[in-house]
């Protein structure tokens, strides 16, 4: 038994949304890997709950006419990684989501959820940082898109409004087109386990693969929320696929990583890893893209 | 204090048709022991990181602590119970399993079979690497994991017909 004061079940979004105004008090409850565990912590304990897992709408991706990617927020971690168009133009988040916990796990938590909660070592949330995600929130006056930085607030606080709900995760194709990704989780298991620090590296090179065109790069737990390194970026669109440029991207991120020491690891060590990160999965990019180095 | 909420819950429960009052603050676990009496399905952790309460849900594996009984609503489950023959037949895991003495306690074993037989229904071939990935969400504090991967592989080796 679970310490609930009360259970709601919506059925639909709008029943979410109705449900969530007639209980300000409430937490949403997607498929309950953070929020029961909370619960039974004592954190949550006597909380009301309003359940979202049961609005199959919000489940599955596909993709627009416009080509965005659409990954609806209660799509599990397991059915990310298995899906065909995640394979085909989106692979880095589904190897991302699939180091999450355990295989349990991934099949029970969701992006929507990952990202929801605001935490900076949420194992989707750096690739989606490094991708320019777009969140797509529901909410009483309708629907509100933003940018996956702005939805972060600090850490544990996204940017919900009152009756809203996380209804979708997209990827404009301006966003994926032409890039190759790679994420590293350093962790000390090779499951259930929480990153210590993870690293998400995107580019696209100029045809002749000679130059990087564009890169983008995103951590978990190199400070309260998500981050992009822009130092790191600047010092590598332009620049020629060399050994030079991925060292001086590397040891940009300094000038914006900001972790702290914890009792997983300290300051000192996760800054040697984010810079060790940033190397290895910018030059595993570079390879995946058709670069040599 | 606040009124007690309970909703009636219709699933499938390895095989059956079933239906049952619970208590909405009920966990999927506490349902199919204490309304099901299917006590293949333990309670260890229940934080959703041991994998000993594990069980299929419509084929997919769930810790069915950190489920809550009311989602089970028109859901497929199968636990450990509902493997074994109509004459209480052992399936070929739980024979691999006690042939590759991957079973010492036993408590972590029904969850453990049961992420096994989500491996072996998929019919593919995995390698030890994917197989130890496939297995990583249950704790084992009795056998240190490689009997249990045998067990595993030969049985998937067997299905395949690809037999050592």
């Amino acid at each position: 038994m679970y310490d609930i004061k009360a259970l709601y079940e919506a059925t639909s979004v709008p029943d979410a949304i109705q449900l969530l105004l007639d209980h300000p008090d409430a937490i949403i409850i997607a498929g309950g890997s953070d929020v029961l565990i909370k619960m039974r912590e004592g954190k949550l304990a006597g909380s009301t709950l309003v359940s979202i897992y049961g609005i199959d709408g919000m489940r599955g991706i596909h993709m627009e006419d416009d080509g965005t990617i659409c990954i609806g927020s209660l799509t599990s971690f397991s059915h990310i990684t298995k899906d065909p168009v995640i394979q085909k133009y989106f692979h880095v988040l589904g190897e991302a989501v699939d180091m999450v916990g355990g295989p349990q796990i991934r099949n029970i938590g969701t992006i929507g959820g990952n990202t929801c909660n605001g935490v900076t070592s949420a194992d989707s949330a750096s690739t989606l940082f490094a991708w320019d995600a777009v969140i797509e929130l529901t909410g009483p006056d309708g629907v509100r898109r933003l940018p996956i930085q702005d939805f972060y607030i600090s850490a544990g606080k996204v940017d919900l409004k009152p009756g809203e709900i996380q209804t979708s995760i997209r990827i404009p194709k301006a966003s994926w087109e032409g890039y190759e990704g790679n994420y590293i989780k350093y962790a000390m298991r090779n499951a259930m386990d929480i990153a210590t620090t993870g690293c998400s590296v995107n580019v696209k090179l100029s045809d002749d693969k000679s130059t990087i065109d564009d890169v983008r790069i995103a951590f978990g737990v190199a400070g309260p929320i998500p981050m992009r390194s822009p130092s790191a970026e600047a010092a590598a669109k332009g620049r020629n696929v060399s050994s030079e440029t991925v060292e001086a991207f590397s040891q940009a991120v300094l000038e914006d990583v900001k972790p702290r020491t914890s009792w997983r690891a300290t300051k000192e060590f996760r800054e040697h890893i984010a810079v060790v990160l940033a190397r290895r999965a910018l030059t595993e990019s570079i390879r995946l893209s058709g670069g040599e180095l | 204090m606040q009124e007690k909420q309970y909703k009636c819950v219709h699933c499938r429960i390895n095989g059956k048709e079933v239906e049952t009052v619970v208590d909405v603050r009920a966990s999927l676990t506490d349902m199919l022991r204490n309304d099901y009496r299917l006590t293949s399905v333990k309670k260890g952790c229940e934080v959703g990181e041991c994998g000993a309460c594990n069980v299929l849900i419509n084929g997919e594996c769930f810790n069915s602590c950190i489920y809550l009984a009311v989602w089970a609503e028109g859901k497929d489950i199968l636990t450990l119970e509902g493997l074994l023959g109509p004459n209480g037949e052992l399936s070929d895991i739980q024979q691999a399993f006690v042939d590759e003495t991957a079973v010492q306690c036993g408590f972590c074993t029904p969850g453990f079979i049961m992420t096994a037989y989500e491996i072996l229904e998929s019919g593919k071939e995995y390698t030890e690497d994917e197989l130890r990935k496939l297995l990583s969400g249950h704790i084992c504090r009795c056998t240190g994991y490689e009997n249990i991967l045998k067990a595993v592989k030969k049985t998937m080796l067997k299905r395949l017909g690809k037999e050592e």
